[in-house]
């Protein structure tokens, strides 16, 4: 996607200092999705692809609802059915719809080593410049949700952006616009977050006594919430993380590990050269009998 | 009296070599721009970001390719014996330029055996850990926490191999006349004798 204002930004990946931060009234949004709502038809699915110009290819039944079966660069969100018996002999169908995240945290920022190719914007939506993109795939290996895709056409990664452009000019995200249950809101966060105890609430009352929201706080929170039946088990949704964190092998190697490796790698050079400064070349003699001997020569 | 030459290196050893050293270069440089943000800039000599990408896993195949045939060749004159043991507990007399403290060694020392072997286990964890993440050839016939692990190990390994690279040519600026074995393929015997005594009595059937 293209760039929103600079000052709009954030964080961006493979940058080691801050970016412009005078702007500080920005409000962060979120889309909540009340899984308890949706009906599955995939109103948002054809949303997502109407607005962002995405064609997929036409895939294969499989024998479920699951369809396409997975998220794809031409995909940037896709609804998940999965058939569950919490309680013995009695079938629930949980419908998840799934996408980018957008944590407050992003994995794939952390891990991405091309400067500007991730952006995280003031508002929280994580956004994939592609023009920066170098096809390297790390986002996908550095995501806790194992959302971004890599293209086998031009080797760019993506995902849901949150239609950062509608939400810049003040619209909400073309799935939420299209959810004809209301099971897809937008909004700031913190509405979002108190609509969602709201149904949380509501669900209790109904006998959901394990409903919640799930913002998981391992990623610092995320820009998508769900309202969920059961947020007690969010396995049960099509293997939504329990605690989903940046892997700490992602974490300890862009973290601490990498300045030290930097670090040690000019040090031996710097060490070489002082070396030879203090200590001097070893000389070789040609005729071994001649004892003439430099004095400094240890 | 005239300076006497003793043969250390064949030509296409010399070229091999070379050649390794070139790959090393560029592979380095391209993979370094990955490496940190501070050295993203080097991804220009590449034709930016995207040329590294794709260019880097064939300049590491190439490099460790080359690199097997030289290790063939060199492999058995660099294992270990129980003699390099004396010189390793003299390397910190090495450093001090204590020359005379050193034990007599053979064609190659224990620290020349030591970055022989790191530069090899490090060639063989780059290869291998590469293919697991790349892209688009291989990365996604492997699972992601398996590729998560292969981008640290590769990243260590790279560290690992530049640091012993970085000893291997410092040695060799170091230790006087030594540069002209890999560009001319011959040591004078006055260096053979003092820094490989038991290469050189070996060589030349002299004490």
């Amino acid at each position: 996607m293209s760039s929103l204002q600079s000052l709009d930004i954030a964080k961006r990946s493979a940058t080691t200092t801050p970016s412009a931060q005078a702007r500080k009234s920005v409000a962060e949004v979120a889309k909540l999705i009340d899984v308890s709502s949706c009906i599955g038809c995939k109103a948002c699915q054809v949303a997502c692809m109407q607005w962002n110009d995405l064609r997929d290819d036409v895939g294969e039944a499989h024998g479920t609802y699951d369809n396409p079966r997975d998220l794809t660069p031409q995909s940037w969100t896709v609804m998940r059915y999965s058939e569950v018996e919490v309680e013995k002999d009695r079938l629930e169908w949980l419908i998840r719809k799934d996408g980018c995240m957008h944590c407050e945290d992003p994995g794939c920022l952390k891990s991405c080593p091309a400067p500007g190719a991730i952006v995280k914007y003031t508002n929280g939506i994580v956004d994939f410049i592609s023009e920066h993109c170098v096809g390297c795939g790390n986002c996908v290996t550095g995501c806790p949700f194992d959302v971004p895709r890599l293209s086998k056409v031009d080797n760019k990664a993506y995902k849901c952006s949150l239609c950062s452009d509608r939400v810049g000019v003040g619209l909400e995200p073309a799935c939420a616009k299209a959810c004809p249950t209301g099971a897809i809101r937008f909004g700031t966060k913190e509405d979002m977050l108190d609509y969602g105890s709201e149904r949380v609430t509501d669900l209790k009352e109904r006998g959901y006594a394990n409903a919640g929201v799930y913002d998981p706080p391992g990623v610092g929170g995320t820009h998508v919430v769900y309202v969920l039946q059961h947020a007690d088990k969010p396995e049960l949704y099509h293997g939504l993380p329990a605690d989903p964190k940046i892997s700490p092998l992602v974490s300890l190697w862009k973290g601490v590990a990498k300045p030290l490796a930097v670090a040690a790698m000019v040090g031996a050079a710097v060490a070489g050269f002082f070396h030879y400064m203090k200590v001097g070349p070893v000389e070789a003699k040609e005729d071994a009998d001649d004892k003439a001997t430099d004095p400094t020569d240890a | 009296m005239a300076i006497r030459y003793l043969r250390r290196y064949e030509d296409r050893d010399r070229m091999n070599h070379w050649f390794i050293a070139l790959m090393f270069v560029l592979a380095g440089l391209s993979g370094l721009a990955f490496f940190h943000p501070s050295l993203y800039f080097f991804s220009a000599l590449f034709g930016g970001g995207v040329w590294a990408r794709i260019l880097h896993p064939f300049f590491g195949v190439i490099m460790v390719a080359a690199f097997a045939v030289l290790f063939l060749r060199l492999w058995r004159e660099n294992v270990f014996t129980p003699a390099d043991r004396e010189w390793v507990e003299h390397s910190a007399d090495m450093l001090r330029g204590n020359k005379a403290a050193m034990p007599p060694v053979g064609k190659y020392n224990a620290g020349q055996k030591g970055v022989f072997w790191l530069m090899a286990g490090c060639l063989a964890v780059l290869l291998v850990t590469g293919i697991t993440f790349w892209q688009p050839w291989f990365a996604n016939s492997f699972p992601i926490l398996l590729r998560r692990l292969a981008v640290v190990l590769h990243a260590a390994s790279a560290v690992g191999l530049i640091l012993g690279v970085t000893m291997h040519v410092y040695a060799a600026i170091w230790v006087k006349g030594t540069i002209r074995a890999m560009t001319r393929g011959t040591v004078t015997e006055g260096w053979a004798r003092q820094n490989h005594p038991l290469w050189h009595r070996e060589m030349t059937g002299k004490q």
